[in-house]
């Protein structure tokens, strides 16, 4: 086989050469924001968001510079940044004119425990009533403060007798949900997320990858030698790499480390969103699965799929996934659609050199740098405003107002499935059938065109009824009249009477 | 005297292609009247092999998108029509020169004739499904599909069966022909690609010679 596409790659080059063209290469994906459309092809795309200001330790006024901060938390317009190699928690407010300014740094707190500092924590979550919640990873715990940073308690090693005893508890990630439970993701621990209640207790592991196993496995397994076995039972399901909880306490978990294969083939799933059964109802609809880039090859330096390290789920229920490995932003709707992507490595405002955590405060998406200590704020543009308009819209009911925005995206980026799919469901509700088709068809909609057709079909054979019927009539009782008139005419023919 | 010559050939010609409606329906009996009693002609062989090839394209573009989405930038026509024409062509020859070594009686151009008949469903059910997948949703995808999938398993059971009449074979020693073809067809398709890379290599290595004389001059 190599020799033949040896053969056949002389073949074209001998072509080239007689025709005496250089080979064109298509230049595709260059802009700074994309999109995929129906095929699976890159479609270059006016920005969505803008980064708008970068916000260095200077900038924001700490009295020391950041290091390697790993978390963020948004909680009205409190912005919380977890300063990992300082040991401690700063509290920001956002204030008129994109001013972040600071509230107090958290590097200690009041209580009756030994150790009344952190070490190296890597998560903070805030409750409803202001409750700190902190993944104290370096003193293997997590701890619980007031809003005065007066202890109240601490999550400590899961007591289940599926775990290691020895294992050292390195809590990394959590949220917190309404009624004060926590849900934690700690290094070592692949068992999926685990659940602690309000009081403190352990209640068990939420949302674990399933293992699929499957009869190839099995026969493998047969012929296997002690060092393959070996090493087939290193397989083991992959940890979260960060959660968050969304408006109405879904779980939105990330893992970042899924293998291009176990993507493709839909084993792994790069987001999930984990309902309180812990299993996953993230809807995808889109032309394509969740996982940020669909071309893995190497390029600029960065091979492999989209490493997501964390998700943020905005009130409309459009999530954006932050990618790692290449530095770009995901964001997709609640139907699983891909809304926008954008950024890259570098060094440039809206580029990053390893992004770590992903917030949004409103529509506007703050995203930290973790090497480059700093935190980028994105705002949606012109574009991305209308978008959101245009859904927000359709979801109060105002079908016309949404179909309009639609159309003003349209204009704004010709190329943008979503809008093509949004003005058909604009039509669709408000029962302009006809129109509908013709945008479901445009961008290969067939769910919806179908809803839209059946419609279609049912009021065009309303109307059309009576010709129906005699058509049918006609194309029944023709045939047989023919046949009948022929008969009789026969019958005539060969009749005695008329012999004579 | 010229007319009325044309006009019988071309009723000559329309019974032979409205034959293949009785072949369809009557697959041994028709097969076996098409070369033994030369009911079939060429004419009507290669009219329904073009008009298979047309509906082919045409279904390109006038099924709904729901069941055959087309992405016309790739598209090249010629090697989608050669994608019917190709293995057509092997398994008529594959299977002309197999069976003539072992007591086939049918000739190749007969064996040519009797698959452009075996076709005929194609085109007879690909037609109206045209019209019918742009009257149909989603959720009745499958009528479609059951009857589109039916044409083709339909026209592959009638090849089958008129490679048996024409070669005058037992029923299993048409299986084992018919199998024995299809190998037939992979070893030609392997000489094929073996001969093209052969000779790719042979002008690549004429292009280089060519080359290097030219940078030396």
């Amino acid at each position: 086989m190599k020799r033949l596409f040896k053969g056949i790659a002389a073949l074209s080059l001998a072509v080239s050469v007689f025709a005496g063209t250089a080979v064109t290469t298509q230049a595709m994906g260059n802009s700074y924001t994309y999109n995929y459309d129906y095929w699976g092809d890159v479609q270059s795309s006016p920005d969505f968001y803008t980064a708008r200001k970068v916000y260095t330790s200077d900038e924001l006024g700490l009295d020391k510079k950041l290091k390697n901060p790993q978390g963020l938390f948004v909680r009205g317009n409190e912005l919380y940044i977890v300063d990992t190699g300082n040991n401690r928690i700063i509290q920001m407010e956002k204030g008129a004119n994109e001013t972040l300014s600071v509230v107090r740094y958290i590097d200690s707190f009041k209580g009756d425990v030994e150790n009344t500092t952190f070490s190296g924590p890597t998560d903070i979550a805030v409750s409803e009533e202001g409750c700190f919640f902190i993944a104290d990873k370096g003193n293997q715990r997590i701890l619980k403060l007031d809003n005065d940073l007066n202890y109240l308690m601490q999550f400590n090693v899961p007591v289940d007798s599926t775990l290691d005893p020895d294992i050292t508890f390195q809590p990394n990630k959590l949220a917190v949900d309404t009624a004060d439970r926590v849900y934690c993701i700690a290094t070592g621990i692949n068992k999926g997320l685990i659940k602690y209640e309000a009081d403190g207790v352990f209640s068990g592991f939420v949302g674990a990858a399933e293992v699929s196993f499957d009869w190839t496995d099995y026969i493998w397994k047969k012929f296997a030698s002690q060092e393959q076995l070996e090493k087939l039972y290193a397989f083991v399901p992959t940890e979260y790499e960060n959660i968050f909880m969304d408006h109405e306490g879904f779980i939105y978990a990330v893992n970042g480390t899924a293998t291009e294969e176990d993507l493709k083939a839909e084993k792994a799933k790069a987001v999930k969103k984990l309902n309180l059964m812990g299993s996953d109802i993230l809807v995808q609809n889109g032309n394509y699965p969740v996982y940020g880039d669909l071309y893995m090859g190497s390029g600029g330096g960065h091979e492999g799929p989209s490493h997501f390290t964390d998700v943020t789920v905005m009130e409309n229920d459009v999530y954006a996934c932050l990618d790692r490995n290449r530095g770009r932003i995901f964001g997709y709707d609640d139907q699983g659609k891909l809304m926008f992507a954008f950024g890259g490595n570098g060094n440039m405002d809206g580029y990053f050199r390893q992004p770590s955590a992903i917030e949004h405060m409103g529509y506007d998406l703050y995203v930290l740098d973790a090497l480059d200590c700093s935190i980028t704020m994105f705002v949606t543009t012109e574009f991305g405003q209308t978008v959101y308009q245009a859904m927000d819209e359709f979801d109060l009911g105002n079908y016309e107002k949404s179909g309009e925005c639609w159309e003003q995206v349209m204009k704004l980026n010709g190329n943008y499935d979503l809008a093509y799919i949004g003005i058909g469901r604009a039509h669709l509700r408000q029962e302009e059938y006809k129109e509908a088709l013709e945008y479901f068809e445009l961008k290969y909609d067939a769910e919806n065109y179908s809803k839209a057709y059946k419609q279609y079909r049912k009021i065009w054979v309303q109307e059309n009824i009576v010709g129906i019927v005699i058509f049918l009539l006609v194309i029944f009782l023709v045939p047989t009249t023919i046949n009948k008139v022929k008969q009789i005419k026969h019958e005539i023919d060969i009749a005695d009477i008329f012999k004579q | 005297m010229f007319a009325s010559l044309k006009l019988e050939s071309f009723q000559n010609y329309w019974k032979s292609l409205k034959f293949a409606l009785y072949c369809i329906t009557h697959p041994l009996d028709g097969y076996w009247d098409l070369t033994h009693e030369k009911k079939g002609t060429y004419a009507a062989a290669n009219t329904i092999l073009i008009l298979t090839l047309v509906v082919r394209v045409m279904k390109l573009r006038y099924t709904s998108f729901i069941f055959n989405d087309v992405y016309w930038e790739d598209l090249n026509i010629f090697l989608y029509i050669g994608s019917i024409l190709f293995p057509f062509a092997l398994w008529v020859v594959g299977n002309w020169a197999l069976t003539t070594l072992f007591d086939g009686k049918g000739r190749l151009g007969q064996v040519y004739m009797a698959t452009c008949y075996a076709l005929a469903p194609y085109a007879l059910i690909q037609i109206p499904l045209m019209p019918f997948s742009n009257a149909v949703t989603v959720d009745e995808k499958e009528f479609y599909s059951v009857v589109s999938a039916a044409s083709l398993v339909f026209c592959g059971l009638l090849i089958v069966a008129a490679m048996g009449q024409i070669h005058e074979f037992s029923f299993a020693k048409n299986i084992l022909f018919t199998i024995a073809t299809l190998f037939a067809m992979l070893v030609m398709i392997f000489i094929l690609m073996l001969f093209f890379s052969m000779i790719s290599q042979g002008v690549a290595y004429f292009i280089s010679l060519a080359k290097e004389l030219l940078f030396r001059l």
